[in-house]
Order: C-alpha cells, then sequence, then structure tokens
C-alpha cells in the first residue's frame, strides 16, 4: 500500500511518500504506526508521540483502531491548521 | 456548490456577488475571508493533501446543506507560500435568510480549521515552524457535533 506523510511527519521521514508491504500482523493503524517506529530513527523520531498523529485511509479521517484491510492509501500528519 | 483549492489569489465581491447573480430567491450572504496576519512572521507556507483537501470540504459543505436551507456556498482555499495581507481562505454562504447563512459560514469555517488537512508552516526571524493546532478551535468544532452525532472524532 502507498503511505503519504504530511508537514512535520514528511520532514522527520525525510520523504512524502512511498510504497511498503506491510506483514500480515499489521491490522490496524496503530499497528502500524508501531511498525513504522522500528523501521529507523527517523520514523522513531516522527512517531515519537504517536497520540497526536492523524492518520486517514483512502482520504478519510480514521482513529487508531481502524483497520487497514484493503486500503489502498494511508496518509499520517499532525492536527491541521488551515482555514 | 463550489470547492476550488489554488496557489493563485481570489476575488472576493466576484465570489460574493456570484451567489446572488441572476436570481431572486436569495436574501442573505454571508461571507468570512482568513487573512495572513504580519507581526513577527514574514510569510507562511500552507501545505495540504491532494485530493483529501478537496473531499473534506465537500464532506462539510454537504453536511452543511443537510442542516441548514443553503442556496449556494463556496469554499477557496489557497495553498503555498503567503504573505501577510494576502487572503487564505474565503467562505461564502446564501440562503434565504441570515440565520442559516451566518450559522453555515461559522459550521463550515470552524471544521475547514480542524478537520480540512491543510498545515501552516511559518517564516520568522528566529528560524521556520510549523503551526500548532489551537485547542480553542478544536472547541469551536466540537460544540457543533453535539447536534451531529457521527462527527464526533
Amino acid at each position: 500500500m502507498k503511505l503519504l506523510y504530511f508537514a512535520w511527519v514528511r520532514e522527520r521521514i525525510g520523504k512524502p511518500d512511498e510504497e511498503v508491504d506491510v506483514p500480515a500482523s499489521v491490522r490496524t493503524v496503530g499497528d502500524l504506526v508501531a511498525w513504522l517506529q522500528g523501521r529507523g530513527e527517523e520514523y522513531a523520531y516522527a512517531f515519537e508521540n504517536a497520540a497526536v498523529i492523524r492518520a486517514a485511509i483512502d482520504r478519510n479521517h480514521v482513529k487508531p483502531d481502524t483497520a487497514i484491510a484493503g486500503a489502498r492509501e494511508i496518509a499520517f500528519f499532525p492536527p491541521m491548521t488551515g482555514g | 456548490m463550489t470547492v476550488r483549492l489554488q496557489r493563485e489569489d481570489f476575488d472576493i465581491g466576484a465570489e460574493i456577488a456570484r451567489l446572488s447573480q441572476g436570481r431572486t430567491d436569495v436574501g442573505a450572504v454571508a461571507s468570512f475571508t482568513g487573512i495572513c496576519r504580519g507581526g513577527d512572521i514574514a510569510a507562511m507556507t500552507l501545505e495540504h493533501y491532494p485530493g483529501m483537501a478537496e473531499a473534506e470540504i465537500e464532506r462539510h459543505v454537504a453536511e452543511a446543506e443537510t442542516r441548514w436551507p443553503l442556496l449556494g456556498v463556496t469554499v477557496i482555499h489557497r495553498y503555498g507560500r503567503l504573505v501577510p495581507g494576502d487572503n487564505i481562505v474565503l467562505v461564502a454562504t446564501a440562503s434565504q435568510h441570515r440565520e442559516a447563512a451566518f450559522a453555515a459560514a461559522e459550521f463550515l469555517m470552524d471544521y475547514l480549521k480542524t478537520r480540512a488537512p491543510f498545515w501552516k508552516k511559518e517564516e520568522r526571524a528566529g528560524g521556520d515552524g510549523w503551526v500548532e493546532a489551537r485547542q480553542s478551535d478544536a472547541a469551536a468544532a466540537e460544540r457543533w457535533s453535539g447536534r451531529r452525532p457521527e462527527a464526533a472524532e
């Protein structure tokens, strides 16, 4: 699936998006965050305070307990500051 | 419904006029313009999530249309680098009466602030920094959710 990162999550990870193959044991958005945290120090830094990170699956806001099965695109970003 | 994301500026007067042009059923148009504020920032850059930003705004406009008898809605949000004095966002709502137009414009702005995927990075003398989300904005959006249970998140 495709992962997208925005704002300081993007800056900390050092890329705007990537394609990943996620292990079957990763079932929810929260599982995915935990898995990403283990991929390297840039990911650990981006997700060091996972509680503040927001996520969207296929362009809809989701919570950490949302299942990721069938997702094409999952985005991670800080709280929004538009308007 | 008109929802546009764009780099370039918009013409506030033309956008407001368009909501009542050529029709006689509109009795009220309310508008809000968000402007890049000066002071200690030299500029700001607005990042957005293309695709989701439009979809999220359209969802909220559709929600506003179920809550109030609206005759037209325009939302324009800019992205890219903006300097103090630049327009950032326009929300304009048309209805038969002012109550619906005012309320819907406020509802849309409150949700834009907290749910639309935009992020502001400010250029300051001491360096650049991402704007932090304000609790008061979250609280402003939250007050609408009592009348819309599925919106709570």
